[in-house]
């Protein structure tokens, strides 16, 4: 089978799987309430208020500059490296505020891991992108992190195509392949959940199917919630969908019912691509 | 010719111009450095040669190497005191390196083409250079041994021949005794010069103590005292040894003279030898050059405390430079609130820069010298005083000041390489829960280390080709010990030291004899640019290291 045939299979038990599924029956792994974030002046965030279910994916839609990576950034506190950026209200990971005081920034982003838009490997080998995580927090054994060096590439489906180039520079690597690379590296730590901002707005088609694949297989263990450009993408891979349109949670929902019967008109006339 | 222009051709051939005018400067440049300084070792042609003036009554008979010549006016050869032949315009001098300084002083002297006739490449004339008064020219008469003539004419030159390895061993061992040994007797002597008086000054000890510690170090000072008689003895009968063995020369003009063997560095008959053996003399001549002690005011013998003191030199400087830009550099990229104040600091830093190097030379000479150097003494070495010990120009006063002088350098290259590591790549740690410290230790130094060897590598080069700022700082004539060494401490950073660049200025210009250091200057700078040369490389191959280790896609 090729890979787009396996690929549609899986979309499509993923599409199947969609039915019947309610944010009420989901154990919830983040919660935001009314969350608003300030750069300076200018309000980017208007008080939202989400809930993100246990494995699965989550995706978050709508027009550019919506606030929707802003949003993101907010679940791992990356904002926190934007001098003028300010948050007011509070999102909780298994129910503990993650802006509160006491909350140690790294401790947390090792729990929620990430993914950026471009790949961003570390211009090192492809063993030591993967083992980064786990040596900063003092793993050296060196059998320890062959075993989880190989575990994470193999979850990230990179595992045979890398095995005979590990000590290689990652830049070696194809976009596809670079952008798995990453996903590995965040994994290999063993967050809770998985942010992926764009993780395909890079990749030619043929590799942005592989990331969805493994997005689908990804959540098995990890909770995930993906920002997209691409409508199509988030209908594949989400299970739920939260449309967001300049700084405000206009509609969220299982993915089904949204794109099959939005409650928004605004929602509605962006799904048929009348705007945005 | 309008369209010419637009095309662009012009540019192109003004770049490439530029281009060919720096590299046939630098080329040039080297190539005349190179010729001058490596052609001073290859052994001359002796000639000898007739000159009668009009005023000479007899003609005289002259020997040397013929160093160079030139074609003048008459006129100015007037104005300057030759006699010249009437009705001529112009005349042909030449400068003949003469040598037995000890008999005639002028060693250089410009004869007129003229006046001179018979030239002559006797074979068996010899050039002997010398432990003093340079180089001799003239023939073997005699070999001597303790005074009574045992050989002569040509078996002279094969007894002397075959006692001259010996006598080379003997000298040199002799060097050893004095160098090394006495060395370390003298060393010894004068640490326990300083503890006796420090025992004289603590006043909190009683009496009968310091007077036990006294005698303690006045046995002591027996000993060193005994072992020095021993190694005077030894040389001194080395030196007797060697003083048995003499040859008496003759002079082109027929005068006599005696020299002891253990005078004699080195022989040849440059009018008598094939080329391999030139080529065997030149290579023995380059390597004394580069392992010897200077002679004779610098103008003679080797360089090898000067390239010792500059290497030196450059590694301290840079042990002190790269750590202190790279973490100023951190501190101002990473840690610092972007703002007027860093920006005026790093306006500050850059024309730290431009600042003329002699006006570190005298900051370096208030500050390191006089006020930390004779503040250490204060505290640590007071039983020294009034003599400074660290209160003096010194190796290490000397690397400071030049890595205050290339600090710059250093801080805006490595900002430079911080600031090309981007976002992405720092947040993409980040997101792996580093701290900013581990994502700077682990991933941005590493990252950023090409930069930093590429500030090391101008750092390197401009302190290796500084001097004005070491004149006063550090750096002197003549050294009598090198700044690293057999006593312990082994390092000793608080001895001036000899450098390259100030023996091309002492020799070319500050030496009574200018055309015997002449060569030597030119053979300094050789090995001073080949030193810049190799240090660079050096730097250079760990960058292109580090970069094909840390290869990033910008690179």
């Amino acid at each position: 089978m090729s890979d787009s045939q396996t690929h549609s299979v899986n979309v499509a038990q993923n599409t199947q799987a969609h039915r019947g599924l309610s944010l009420d029956r989901e154990d919830i792994c983040l919660t935001a309430e009314g969350l608003k974030l300030f750069y300076g002046e200018d309000q980017a965030l208007k008080g939202l208020d989400i809930r993100i279910p246990k494995n699965r994916i989550t995706a978050f839609i709508g027009p550019s500059g919506c606030g929707k990576s802003t949003f993101l950034r907010c679940f791992n506190r990356m904002n926190d490296l934007i001098d003028a950026a300010r948050i007011e209200g509070t999102i909780r990971l298994d129910g503990e505020d993650i802006y509160a005081k006491a909350v140690d920034v790294p401790e947390l982003r090792r729990r929620v891991g990430m993914v950026f838009q471009k790949p961003n490997p570390f211009p090192k080998s492809i063993y030591e992108n993967v083992a980064y995580g786990l040596r900063l927090q003092g793993v050296n054994n060196r059998r320890r992190l062959n075993e989880v060096v190989e575990k994470s590439l193999k979850r990230a489906a990179l595992w045979d195509e890398v095995k005979d180039r590990l000590h290689e520079n990652a830049f070696g690597l194809s976009g596809g392949q670079q952008q798995r690379l990453v996903i590995a590296r965040a994994i290999a730590i063993d967050p809770e959940v998985l942010l992926l901002d764009e993780p395909c707005s890079a990749l030619d088609p043929l590799a942005t199917l592989k990331i969805e694949e493994l997005m689908i297989e990804l959540k098995k263990d990890y909770t995930l919630v993906i920002v997209t450009h691409n409508m199509q993408q988030a209908a594949r891979v989400s299970d739920y969908t939260a449309f967001m349109y300049m700084g405000e949670l206009i509609e969220y929902a299982d993915t089904d019912t949204l794109f099959t019967s939005p409650a928004k008109k605004q929602t509605e006339d962006y799904i048929t691509g009348r705007f945005g | 010719m309008n369209r010419w222009f637009k095309s662009g051709t012009p540019w192109i051939w003004l770049n490439a111009g530029a281009v060919a005018a720096s590299l046939v400067m630098v080329f040039g440049l080297i190539l005349m450095i190179a010729v001058n300084g490596l052609s001073f070792f290859w052994p001359s042609k002796v000639i000898e040669f007739e000159y009668q003036t009009e005023q000479d009554a007899e003609p005289r008979r002259i020997m040397g190497e013929l160093q160079r010549s030139e074609t003048m006016t008459a006129q100015a050869m007037r104005d300057a005191g030759f006699t010249v032949p009437e009705g001529q315009d112009i005349v042909v001098r030449h400068l003949i390196k003469r040598g037995n300084r000890d008999l005639d002083s002028r060693d250089f002297q410009w004869y007129l083409d003229d006046f001179m006739s018979e030239w002559d490449r006797p074979r068996d004339a010899v050039v002997l250079e010398r432990l003093q008064w340079g180089d001799f020219f003239g023939y073997i008469r005699e070999y001597q041994e303790d005074g009574e003539t045992v050989a002569e004419g040509a078996e002279a030159r094969t007894a002397f021949e075959e006692r001259m390895p010996q006598t080379r061993e003997l000298v040199q061992q002799i060097q050893r005794i004095e160098r090394i040994e006495i060395g370390r007797v003298n060393f010894d002597l004068e640490r326990l010069r300083i503890a006796q008086r420090g025992v004289e000054r603590a006043e909190e000890l009683s009496l009968e103590e310091r007077g036990r510690r006294q005698e303690e170090l006045e046995a002591e000072r027996e000993g060193l005292d005994a072992r020095y008689a021993e190694l005077e003895a030894e040389r001194n009968a080395l030196r007797e040894e060697l003083a048995r063995f003499a040859i008496v020369l003759e002079t082109a003009d027929g005068e006599h003279s005696t020299i002891p063997l253990s005078r004699i560095v080195n022989a040849w008959w440059p009018n008598d030898m094939s080329v391999p053996a030139k080529l065997r003399h030149y290579v023995v001549a380059f390597w004394d050059f580069m392992t010897g002690y200077p002679r004779e005011a610098n103008t003679e013998g080797g360089i090898l405390p000067a390239i010792f003191g500059t290497v030196l030199m450059v590694i301290l400087m840079s042990i002190v430079v790269t750590p202190f830009g790279v973490l100023a550099a951190i501190y101002l990229r990473e840690y610092a609130k972007q703002g007027p104040l860093v920006r005026t600091i790093r306006i500050s830093v850059n024309n730290l820069a431009g600042v003329p190097s002699i006006v570190f030379g005298v900051f370096g000479l208030g500050f390191f010298v006089y006020l930390i150097g004779g503040n250490i003494d204060q505290i640590f070495f007071r039983d020294a005083l009034p003599s400074p010990t660290f209160g003096s120009p010194a190796i290490i006063w000397a690397s400071l000041t030049l890595a205050l002088l290339t600090l710059p350098v250093v801080i805006v290259s490595t900002e430079e390489g911080l600031t090309r590591i981007g976002a992405s790549i720092r947040h993409g740690s980040l997101a792996l829960g580093a701290t900013k410290a581990e994502t700077l230790w682990r991933l941005i130094v590493p990252l950023s280390a090409p930069a930093m060897m590429t500030g090391l590598i101008l750092a390197v080069a401009r302190a290796a080709g500084e001097v004005a700022p070491l004149m006063l700082v550090g750096v002197v004539k003549l050294a009598p010990t090198l700044p690293l060494d057999g006593n312990f401490p082994y390092l000793h950073l608080d001895r001036a030291f000899m450098h390259l660049g100030f023996h091309i200025f002492d020799v070319g210009f500050q030496s009574p004899n200018v055309e015997a250091g002449r060569p030597l200057v030119y053979a300094t700078a050789l090995v001073l640019v080949l030193l810049i040369i190799v240090l660079n490389l050096t730097a250079i191959s760990i960058r292109n290291y580090l970069r094909e280790k840390y290869r990033a896609d910008s690179d």
